[in-house]
């Protein structure tokens, strides 16, 4: 069987058991809403101040949310021995790996697009007329969050100072992208919004590279 | 339970090591199960038959050694991989039984997914439970969707890890006679099990591991009772 089919079929169950349990969906949206709130009492909306601040800590509350799921993503499959079934069952082990980096992302994009409105709101930046090109940043720099943190997670799920791991890892590998991300953001957000496609092309490599790395060596990751 | 005909298969260890640090799980094993063949694993607990089976599975690899399929052509399994119950469920709990048995079908491309989990839902006694979530299940209920998954893509080579764990009399006497059936029908049958019961009395051969390593092979009726009385710790 291909790749893509096992691929679909694995996104369907963790799309499923999401939507069931609504947990991670749940902690991320009000973990970047808790950080948008409170910064807004920091910062003067409406100001430069909040124009030049409001998209790094964007990003910082995505990545931090982004954290939270990874944590338990390779995690729940530990509980049952899960993670096994699935080597078994599978063709390719870059299947288990696709359809989990898919459904982070996709949860991820539906936080962040649940939590723009409060984030125009609270920081009195408006953000209808860049709307498609912001969503297009929210994209290529979650997908980069999401190939590098599932890779994580699934090395930090087999330690054993796991919830100390997978930050130690993470925030170090996520640098580029974050900062990416938010001058890319920043730039969009500005009185003068100026689209900077070159970091626009750098977050997409980066998917790109990170994307390669994982198929290729992915399968040492799930080794016991 | 499934009489489809299978390629048989068999296992070859080769000098199998295992290390965990500087802790040996396993030291040398080497012996062979011809295919068709329903041995046991004895020994004591921490003797080595857990991560013997994983091996086996290809779930762990092996420090040293070789593991090889005699009968096997271009895969090491006939359909794929061998069915394997290992200590934990290996479904989700978050899923229903019918759910967690049609994703590891369309998985594993077995034709027909749908009547596959039903009659094997049939088979363990969980069609009335279909759609309750197998968090709602008892540990008895737990091990008989564990089975069905083991079994729904008609493996040649069954590794049952202590099967009987959790289950009542009537279940118990249920996986015998349908380890027998898979077993007549030509499928390689290796599992753990501490003592002797109905489904010990199937087996033809026993092995015992010690701290690791084989301190015996037999397939005489005596020997095999002794060494299974003996291997319950």
């Amino acid at each position: 069987m291909s790749l893509f089919s096992n691929t679909a079929i694995l996104l369907g169950k963790e799309l499923r058991t999401e939507f069931r349990s609504r947990e991670l969906l749940t902690t991320t949206a009000v973990f970047i809403l808790i950080v948008l709130v409170l910064f807004s009492f920091a910062i003067n909306p409406g100001t430069e101040e909040a124009r030049q601040f409001a998209p790094g800590l964007l990003w910082l509350a995505i990545l931090f949310a982004s954290s939270l799921m990874f944590q338990s993503c390779f995690l729940r499959e530990q509980t049952n021995d899960t993670l096994s079934s699935l080597r078994l069952a599978v063709s390719d082990p870059f299947a288990i790996f696709l359809a989990k980096l898919i459904a982070n992302t996709l949860f991820l994009l539906m936080t962040e697009l649940l939590m723009l409105p409060f984030f125009a709101i609270f920081y009195n930046i408006p953000l209808w007329s860049k709307l498609p090109v912001l969503i297009l940043v929210l994209f290529v720099g979650s997908l980069g969050i999401s190939i590098a943190g599932t890779a994580i997670s699934a090395i930090s799920a087999q330690a054993r100072m796991r919830e100390l791991l997978l930050p130690l890892l993470l925030l170090p590998l996520l640098t580029p992208v974050l900062v990416v991300s938010s001058l890319v953001t920043g730039s969009l957000l500005d009185r003068d919004p100026i689209v900077q496609w070159k970091g626009i092309g750098f977050l997409a490599v980066f998917d790109l590279i990170f994307l390669t790395a994982l198929w290729l060596f992915g399968e040492y990751l799930l080794e016991e | 339970m499934t009489s489809l005909h299978v390629p048989p298969t068999g296992l070859r260890f080769e000098n199998i090591d295992k290390r965990y640090g500087g802790l040996f799980a396993l030291r040398r094993v080497s012996f062979e199960i011809a295919p068709g063949e329903c041995v046991v694993l004895a020994g004591r607990n921490g003797s080595g038959k857990t991560t013997l089976l994983r091996i086996a599975a290809q779930i762990v690899k092996p420090t040293a050694g070789k593991l090889s399929f005699p009968g096997a052509n271009s895969t090491p399994y006939a359909n794929g991989t061998p069915g394997y119950v290992a200590h934990a469920t290996m479904v989700y709990d978050e899923l229903t039984a019918e759910e967690n048995l049609l994703l590891f079908a369309r998985l594993q491309n077995v034709e027909a997914p749908a009547a596959r989990a039903e009659a094997l839902l049939r088979e363990v006694g969980l069609i009335d439970r279909r759609d309750s979530r197998v968090r709602t299940f008892s540990r008895g209920m737990r091990q008989r969707i564990a089975i069905a998954r083991a079994l729904i893509h008609r493996p040649s080579v069954l590794l049952f890890d202590e099967p009987a764990t959790g289950l009542d009399p009537p279940g118990i006497a249920w996986l015998a006679n349908s380890l027998r059936e898979l077993n007549r029908a030509g499928r390689t049958v290796v599992m753990s099990l501490h003592g002797e019961s109905e489904i010990s009395a199937l087996a033809t051969r026993a092995v015992q591991l010690d701290a690791g390593s084989v301190v015996a092979d037999t397939q005489s009726g005596a020997s095999l009772h002794s060494i299974l009385t003996f291997g319950s710790a």
